[in-house]
């Protein structure tokens, strides 16, 4: 647990520091009150809006971590909110619906999946063809139009409470421990390091790589799908067109700002849900400080540029360096040679 | 006009070269030979200023130089061409040749002076190619001619050919030495490095042996055979061998079956060849680089697949690691790096990794019996970390290659290959490993060891299989197993018999 903590503190210190950012701009951002047997308040809001992309994340960190990324997550969220709502509409019930839409992220996954682990084509270029034939696809099932359907049981998914939290809150929450759990309680999270690292020394030592990948890519899958539904769900209709809309890359800078490499390797889905809640707060706080609205884009980039500034390596090195040479008077920062 | 005086070069626990001299004159080609790991690539990286050397001088025109960048120096004179071409296959040839030194008139490039000055470029080397189209559009050799033609136009005194002959055709490399000799005869000075030792015989005019790291001989080809030649690559001290070899190849001593493979491999690529091991045997396999020892040793894993596997019990499928590895078989990789240690995981993670995959991913080993695993192993093969929580890329090539034998050793296999176990370690390790060699087989393990130091080969194998032009050749086993027989097996070029 210590040690966990410590692994996290750089994402738990910015996130910190933008929730004092915003608290600072906006004096009301912690309150939280209790209406009608819910929690509303600024900060419930952001656990109840920051639910796609914190789903997507958790699917993303794993992907990443295989040296991947998935850049079909918000087009897959699209094809299974309209899924979702087509079932409703269809009739088949709320059990119906939420397993054609979790099939249809599964299915999405095994596509992907398999492009990349079988194939053989670079995850980038692999997901981009789901990324841009998946809104047609989308947009097939609802025949073009907003699907909108009424059933309170599926609308409950989206803005509904459940013990006075919004349900989003506590599908990402869950989803996201039982990720980490499966990963650090099973040998998967070593395995799938180890095959991020080096696939072929994986392989060589017996690791079912093809397999791995496959089910990270279906992982991936499964947590768009989550997101679709709640994203539907939310909006009690699916929009092919807009549903999901660039969020992979809410989803990705999530995982980056969670300290996570791009080149795969060691990864941290709690770090990268943390990522997920500091760019939702970024968001909801823009709005809250009353900016005009054309502002907001250029004021999340600047803070996400600075945030990731504060945490490349190169200005850790620096910021140690500097350190160093102030607490003693001679030069302490020994400069390491670099292996071949 | 190129000399070279006690070079070293130190990579963290080995030393890549050691002490090496290396001269050049101007119009000769001067072959560099050696095994993998010998330290060729190491000099040439020195020489064009990719790797500054620990120790030496490097003096050339009798100035000493030290070259930091490749483009350095290109500018001291010394151009390299690598097997890979280094050009851009999407731009036209002109444009490659003229690269960074387009002629312009008022920042606009001259598409028509670049093109005559590409002409110009080839014209010597008798190349009439159209200069404006891609250079992805000609063939390999082609391309590099013209890598060449860059090469001399920019630097114009010494000239590096690493492995420039390896994915060309016999009309190629024809076509390619034509160019050579013509550069040769303009006074510049070649440096030729090839496995190919026809090739080398027929380009060269001196020759250079380096084998770990350290310079072995400087001699007039015409003065060297192809044994001689070999000798000097694989290495022996033909009095301690022999003092070894009473000791453990007495008597052929009989061993009970315990695998056996049967036309492993596929043309074009080695073989097909037939494989018996017995228990606790080692089988050496001994040839040159590229002569397809370790293609044999893919086969046998499943890394390729083709043939069969038999043990006492009956037929095993072996066409993928994963299966290879359920029947019993470990598999350390020439080329650790890339092939054998996942570098940013621990030790500890490491050496659990190959147990763990068998395991499957729904068992994890408790971290507790990770890290005894660890630290046994840590202790028995001596790895000097500083705990077993250090990644493995930090450690030094020796300590990298026992966390992998470890990875293996704590699966218990019954068939171990190991694919150059001491290459580029120090000598410490290495003994420590062949140490270990002996010690697993008295447990009763089978060991395939794959090595190009004969030295080595003769002190560990019970047999040593000799593997030349993608086949198995001849098979040596007791007294046989001598530096003389075996140099002669891997030598034998046309002529047949000699080698009992």
């Amino acid at each position: 647990m210590q040690r966990t903590l410590t692994q996290l503190a750089p994402q738990l210190v910015t996130l910190a520091a933008v929730v004092l950012l915003v608290w600072v701009v906006f004096p009301g951002f912690l309150d939280i009150r209790l209406v009608d047997g819910r929690l509303v308040g600024p900060v419930i809001d952001i656990l109840k809006r920051g639910a796609p992309v914190a789903l997507l994340a958790t699917g993303m960190t794993l992907v990443i971590a295989t040296r991947g990324i998935d850049l079909s997550v918000g087009t897959v969220m699209a094809i299974c909110g309209a899924v979702a709502a087509w079932a409703i509409d269809g009739g088949f019930g709320l059990g119906g619906a939420l397993a054609l839409a979790i099939v249809a992220g599964l299915v999405a996954g095994l596509w992907n999946g398999t492009l990349v682990a079988i194939v053989g084509i670079q995850p980038i270029v692999a997901t981009l063809i789901l990324m841009t034939a998946g809104r047609g696809i989308a947009q097939l099932i609802t025949e073009g139009r907003i699907l909108t359907f009424t059933h309170d049981g599926f609308a409950w998914l989206g803005s509904g409470t459940l013990l006075a939290v919004p349900v989003p809150a506590v599908i990402w929450v869950l989803t996201g421990i039982a990720a980490a759990l499966l990963m650090r309680r099973t040998a998967l999270g070593l395995l799938v390091e180890a095959v991020g690292i080096n696939r072929r020394a994986a392989a060589l030592a017996g690791v079912n790589a093809t397999v791995l990948l496959i089910a990270v890519y279906m992982a991936s899958g499964l947590c768009a799908a989550l997101a679709g539904i709640i994203t539907a769900a939310d909006i009690r209709g699916a929009d092919a067109n807009n549903a999901g809309l660039w969020l992979e890359l809410d989803a990705i800078l999530a995982v980056v700002i969670g300290g996570n490499s791009l080149l795969g390797g060691r990864f941290s889905v709690a770090a990268s849900l943390i990522g997920a809640m500091i760019i939702q707060t970024i968001d909801t706080g823009i709005l809250l400080a009353g900016f005009p609205s054309e502002y907001n884009l250029v004021i999340k980039a600047a803070l996400v540029l600075v945030i990731l500034v504060l945490q490349s390596p190169r200005f850790a090195a620096e910021w140690r360096t500097w350190r160093a040479a102030r607490a003693e008077p001679r030069p302490a920062g020994q400069v390491q040679e670099d292996a071949p | 006009m190129l000399t070279i005086r006690s070079l070293t070069k130190r990579f963290p626990g080995t030393l890549a070269l050691d002490d090496v001299r290396f001269d050049l004159r101007a119009g000769e080609v001067h072959a560099l030979l050696g095994e993998n790991g010998a330290g060729k690539s190491t000099l040439i990286k020195c020489l064009t200023g990719a790797y500054r050397p620990d120790g030496g001088e490097i003096r050339l025109d009798g100035a000493k130089i030290a070259p930091r960048s490749t483009s350095e120096a290109q500018e001291l004179g010394i151009g390299t061409v690598y097997q890979e071409v280094n050009l851009l296959p999407n731009l036209t040839v002109a444009q490659n040749l003229c690269f960074g030194r387009e002629p312009r008139r008022a920042g606009m490039i001259r598409t028509r002076a670049m093109t005559r000055a590409a002409q110009d470029m080839l014209d010597p080397y008798g190349l009439d190619i159209d200069v404006t189209r891609d250079l992805g559009h000609y063939s390999v050799a082609i391309r590099q001619i013209v890598a060449i033609a860059r090469a001399v136009a920019l630097s114009g005194k010494v000239l590096i050919l690493d492995e420039p002959t390896a994915s060309l055709d016999a009309r190629e490399v024809k076509m390619l030495f034509d160019v050579v000799r013509g550069l040769k005869a303009r006074g510049l000075g070649i440096v030729f490095v090839s496995h190919f030792l026809d090739q080398v015989f027929d380009l060269s005019d001196r020759v250079t042996v380096l084998r770990n790291g350290r310079h072995i001989v400087t001699e007039d080809i015409a003065a060297l055979d192809r044994l001689s030649l070999i000798e000097h690559m694989l290495g022996h001290a033909l009095e301690t061998e022999v003092a070894d070899h009473a000791t453990s190849h007495d008597a052929v001593i009989a061993r009970p079956e315990m695998l056996t493979f049967r036309g492993m491999g596929r043309a074009g690529v080695v073989g097909p060849f037939d494989l018996d091991v017995g228990q606790g045997e080692v089988v050496g396999l001994a040839g040159l680089l590229g002569s397809g020892r370790t293609e044999s040793a893919e086969y046998l894993f499943g890394l390729r697949s083709g043939g069969t596997a038999e043990d006492i019990k009956g037929p095993i499928p072996i066409d993928t690691p994963r299966k290879a590895i359920a029947a019993g078989f470990g598999f350390a990789p020439e080329d650790r790096k890339t092939d054998g240690i996942v570098a940013e995981l621990s030790v500890r993670e490491n050496i659990a990794l190959a147990l763990q995959a068998r395991r499957g991913w729904a068992r994890p080993m408790p971290r507790a019996e990770q890290q005894r695993l660890a630290r046994m192993y840590i202790e028995r093969l001596d790895i000097r970390t500083s705990d077993a929580e250090k990644a493995v890329g930090d450690l030094s090539g020796g300590n990298q290659q026992k966390v992998v034998l470890a990875r293996w050793l704590a699966m218990n296999p019954r068939f171990l290959i190991l694919d150059e176990p001491t290459r580029g370690i120090d000598v410490g390790a290495h003994a420590e490993i062949l140490r270990l060699i002996h010690e697993l087989v008295g447990e009763g393990m089978s060991l395939l060891v794959i090595s190009s130091e004969l030295d080595e080969l003769i002190a560990v194998a019970d047999r040593v299989i000799v593997v030349r032009d993608r086949a198995h050749v001849a098979e040596l086993t007791g007294a046989e197993i001598r530096a003389d027989t075996i140099v002669r097996a891997i030598a034998r070029h046309d002529e047949i018999g000699e080698v009992a």
